[in-house]
């Protein structure tokens, strides 16, 4: 039960290039919740995520996932439990074929053939793309590489998903079941997104982040409705706040 | 530059073959020997954008012809050699595949035309030793366009030697070269600047990434190596073509030529075997084989008369009749294998 | 449409172009391969001035593309669109073989345009089952044959990589393109500047999405290799299928197949 908390302690980034990316970034996620984390273009949204997943690690602070801290050597044992979506599903699908894709994961971590053949269609049974298993990715159409790449990390069966702009470029329809989808998963769930509607439909707490540092925690309701931090951020009331 | 099959035959095809594979071989080994996983991925994508580099176009000063990029040099900067070669490796093999871009035997031939050169020549020797591993943005120019026009021009020459050797084209040595060398010269040079272009802006940009590409490649390049490299394949074309000529007469004759029927030597045919012998008392098959200076006339109208018998141009009457009756059978088989898959499919409710 | 995506289009329409309920889908892989390469080397292996012992051999490209329900139409215009290049080298061979080696009554044929027929054929051959072999098998497919004919690893995965890139890669080209060509107005052509330009913003996109990628991979376990799961099988139709046209070709090129009916006919004619 433990390993679905997700705490970081003042985490520090710096990129090579010298650009600091995060400044002292502290939370603490419980298991189950539901995490929005929104913020301006820049702000670090997509360099935090990666932290969470080991693909970056700080300069200074700590993440845990679970108890353990997340350290390089560790590293593949975390990843069993955090699944990350990326913002371009054409960075995630690099195999031949969506059911090679979907795969990989369990094959990389020494599944032997039955179970990754199970785990894959159960995987692509959820998220409703069980007939594009032999599809190559780029004959697909963009909601359906939205619901393969979450397949993709899906068939490892993890406790945590951290998915970064999901709802970008897709069609309304395809958001709806994107939505929809993510409502029933029960996981520890952390979403970066502008879709702040999708927070409201998603996430009971929300996180804003600008230029490095956490500057709002709370419920998500009261975040959308403090104009002025939404102002400072580059963001507004979520559409269907708005006109009220 | 990309060799069809309708030119060359199964010796020249095969050799070659011979020799890319095992330098595909040792590729693979060295690229997976070396631990930096993230080459994979950037193997992949390199080798797409180059594809799709190679699908556009521009217009060449001053000749408003256009042309498009060749690609070798820059993946070979980015990636080092083995990896570079096995990228312009499967990009040659899926050209060839989906476009017929160079026929399948004759793959051998391009990968090693257009991969070899500039990944285990032009680039240790010339780019590394005039750019090394801190250019500055003048050897930069120097070194890659330097590289460029001098892989292009071994391409170019194994172009013509392979042809030559395959003697399916009549174009005489002098004349094959007087085409192929100026023009791939010109397009050498557009390459290099294009590269040096290119490599310039990422050095700029991204000083970072080509660092660590040289970091990476350990440059153990000597000479020595590739000279040996080099030697070994002389030796295996020149000797694959005398254990032809020498050791299996009738294997020699059933590759180069057959009458109807019969397996006798026919006089035409003793002229061409004549040349092939004379070649196995040579190491090097280039000097003698092949290399009219003079079109057929002379020597070659005797030869072509004796060697009258030796053409199966269908001529005959029968062979007309047969060579029509051959084809119409063709199409005959086609349109049934067609429809009846066309019923199978209907019965099939498929 | 730019050259790009015209150059896409034909090569997605080509991948696995036929996956008709013939039995031609489920032929291994490997099978087609290797009857292929035959195909080519028995072909390539006649002679210069061959042209009656070749045709037979159309018989094999023509029955695949029937089996296989690919369109030869599709066929036929790739075949026109890459002609040019043996035609230039080939055109060369009535230049400068003149003698004449052929009497049709009056007419005499050189030599030179003799051989030129055959290298056309043989052409048309060899181009033709190299791209029947794609749109049969699929490239996918013909990987996996590779990987089982002991093809290193490390160069299939690159080719399965490239392959799954170059729809992407290509269509950030055409992208550029496009919005090259939208502002360029009377000019035709690109500037070998504003190539190097569009080249370069490429391959700094294409930098970064490797990285990206690569992160993906990361995250999945990723550690050097890429995991292959397929098990090909051959099947005894496999195995005869490559024996049995093997068989035909080589009597296709030790016998003059196209003389002997004519003979048999004209015997049964007079």
């Amino acid at each position: 039960m433990s390993h679905h908390i997700v705490e970081a302690h003042d985490l520090e980034y710096t990129y090579p290039d010298g650009t600091r990316a995060l400044y002292g970034v502290s939370f603490r996620i419980t298991h189950g919740e539901s995490v929005g984390l929104v913020g301006a273009n820049g702000a670090g949204k997509s360099t935090l995520l990666q932290h969470l997943s080991g693909c970056l690690f700080p300069v200074s602070g700590t993440v845990h996932i679970g108890d353990f801290p997340l350290t390089k050597r560790n590293v593949d044992d975390v990843r069993r439990h955090v699944g990350m979506i990326f913002q371009d599903p054409d960075d995630q699908l690099f195999m031949p074929s969506v059911f090679e894709d979907v795969a990989f994961g369990p094959l990389n971590l020494g599944m032997p053939p039955q179970e990754v053949e199970k785990r894959v269609m159960d995987a692509l049974a959820v998220v409703g793309a069980t007939h594009l298993a032999n599809r190559p990715p780029y004959k697909i159409s963009g909601g359906e590489k939205r619901a393969v790449a979450i397949a993709t990390v899906l068939s490892m069966a993890p406790d945590i998903l951290v998915l970064d702009e999901p709802s970008s470029g897709l069609d309304p329809r395809s958001r709806r079941q994107l939505i929809d989808l993510l409502k029933a998963f029960t996981h520890t769930k952390i979403i970066a997104t502008h879709d702040l509607d999708l927070v409201m439909d998603l996430c009971e707490r929300t996180m804003v982040i600008s230029s490095g540092r956490i500057v709002a925690d709370g419920p998500t309701m009261e975040i959308f409705s403090d104009e002025t931090l939404l102002t400072d951020n580059h963001l507004e009331k979520p559409l269907r706040m708005q006109g009220v | 530059m990309h060799m069809a099959d309708a030119l060359i035959t199964p010796v020249v095809g095969g050799t070659m073959w011979a020799v890319t594979a095992s330098l595909t071989v040792y590729c693979a080994h060295k690229v997976k020997e070396d631990l930096d996983e993230r080459k994979v991925p950037l193997m992949g994508v390199l080798g797409a954008f180059i594809f799709a580099a190679q699908m556009i176009n521009f217009t060449i000063p001053a000749t408003g012809s256009s042309g498009h990029l060749g690609g070798g040099m820059i993946l070979a900067i980015l990636l080092g050699p083995h990896a570079a070669f096995l990228v312009m490796a499967s990009i040659l093999t899926v050209q060839a595949l989906f476009f017929a871009d160079g026929g399948l035997l004759a793959l051998g031939c391009n990968i090693f035309n257009l991969g070899f050169f500039p990944c285990f020549l032009a680039y240790p020797f010339i780019y590394r030793k005039i750019a090394g591993d801190d250019p500055t943005k003048a050897r930069l120019i120097t070194g890659a366009t330097l590289a460029s026009i001098i892989a292009l021009q071994l391409g170019a020459f194994g172009v013509v030697l392979e042809t030559i050797a395959s003697n399916i084209s009549e174009l005489p040595f002098s004349t094959f070269v007087l085409l192929m060398q100026p023009i791939h010269l010109a397009i050498g040079i557009v390459e290099g600047l294009v590269t040096a272009a290119v490599i310039t802006f990422v050095w700029n940009a991204r000083p970072e990434i080509l660092r660590m590409a040289h970091e990476r490649i350990t440059g153990d390049f000597s000479m020595k190596k590739v000279l040996a490299g080099l030697a070994i394949v002389a030796v295996l074309t020149g000797g694959i073509f005398s254990w032809f000529a020498s050791a299996h007469p009738d294997g020699l004759e059933w590759a180069m030529f057959h009458t109807s029927g019969a397996e006798e030597l026919e006089p035409g045919a003793n002229a061409a075997y004549e040349v092939l012998a004379g070649v196995q008392e040579k190491t090097a098959f280039m000097p003698d084989y092949g290399f009219r200076e003079t079109a057929s006339g002379g020597d070659e109208g005797e030869e072509a008369e004796e060697s009258w018998p030796a053409v199966n141009a269908g001529t005959t009457t029968a062979g007309l009749v047969g060579g029509f009756l051959t084809l119409l059978l063709a199409g005959l088989i086609g349109f049934t294998l067609k429809h009846i898959g066309r019923t199978r499919e209907t019965i099939t409710g498929a | 449409m730019t050259k790009v995506e015209t150059v896409l289009g034909s090569m997605n329409g080509m991948n696995g172009l036929s996956r008709g309920n013939t039995f031609i889908r489920h032929l291994d892989p490997r099978a087609m391969l290797i009857t292929a390469m035959a195909f080519i080397v028995v072909v390539t292996s006649f002679g210069k001035y061959d042209i009656l012992g070749l045709l037979p051999l159309v018989i094999y490209p023509v029955s695949l593309m029937a089996l296989g329900n690919v369109s030869f139409r599709s066929i036929g215009k790739k075949l026109v669109y890459v002609s040019p290049f043996a035609i230039v080298i080939g055109i060369f061979n009535p230049l400068f073989d003149n003698q004449i080696l052929v009497q049709i009554g009056d007419v005499g044929i050189s030599g030179g345009w003799v051989s030129f027929g055959a290298i056309m054929i043989k052409f048309v051959l060899t181009v033709s089952v190299a791209l029947i072999l794609v749109a049969l098998s699929g490239f996918e497919e013909i990987c996996h044959a590779l990987v089982k004919l002991k093809v290193p690893k490390v160069f299939v995965s690159q080719l399965l990589f490239m392959h799954r890139y170059i729809y992407v890669m290509a269509d950030e080209a055409s992208r550029m393109v496009r919005a090259h060509t939208l502002r360029s107005f009377k000019r035709r052509g690109m500037k070998i500047s504003v190539f190097c330009s569009i080249i370069s913003q490429l391959l700094l996109r294409t930098l970064d999405r490797a990285h990206r990628i690569h992160t993906a991979m990361v995250s999945r376990g990723f550690a050097g290799e890429i995991p292959v799961m397929h098990g090909l099988k051959a099947a005894p139709g496999d195995v005869a299928f490559v024996l049995l046209w093997s068989a035909f070709f080589v009597l296709a090129r030790l016998y003059n197949l196209p003389q002997w009916l004519g003979f048999f006919v004209m015997e049964g004619l007079t």
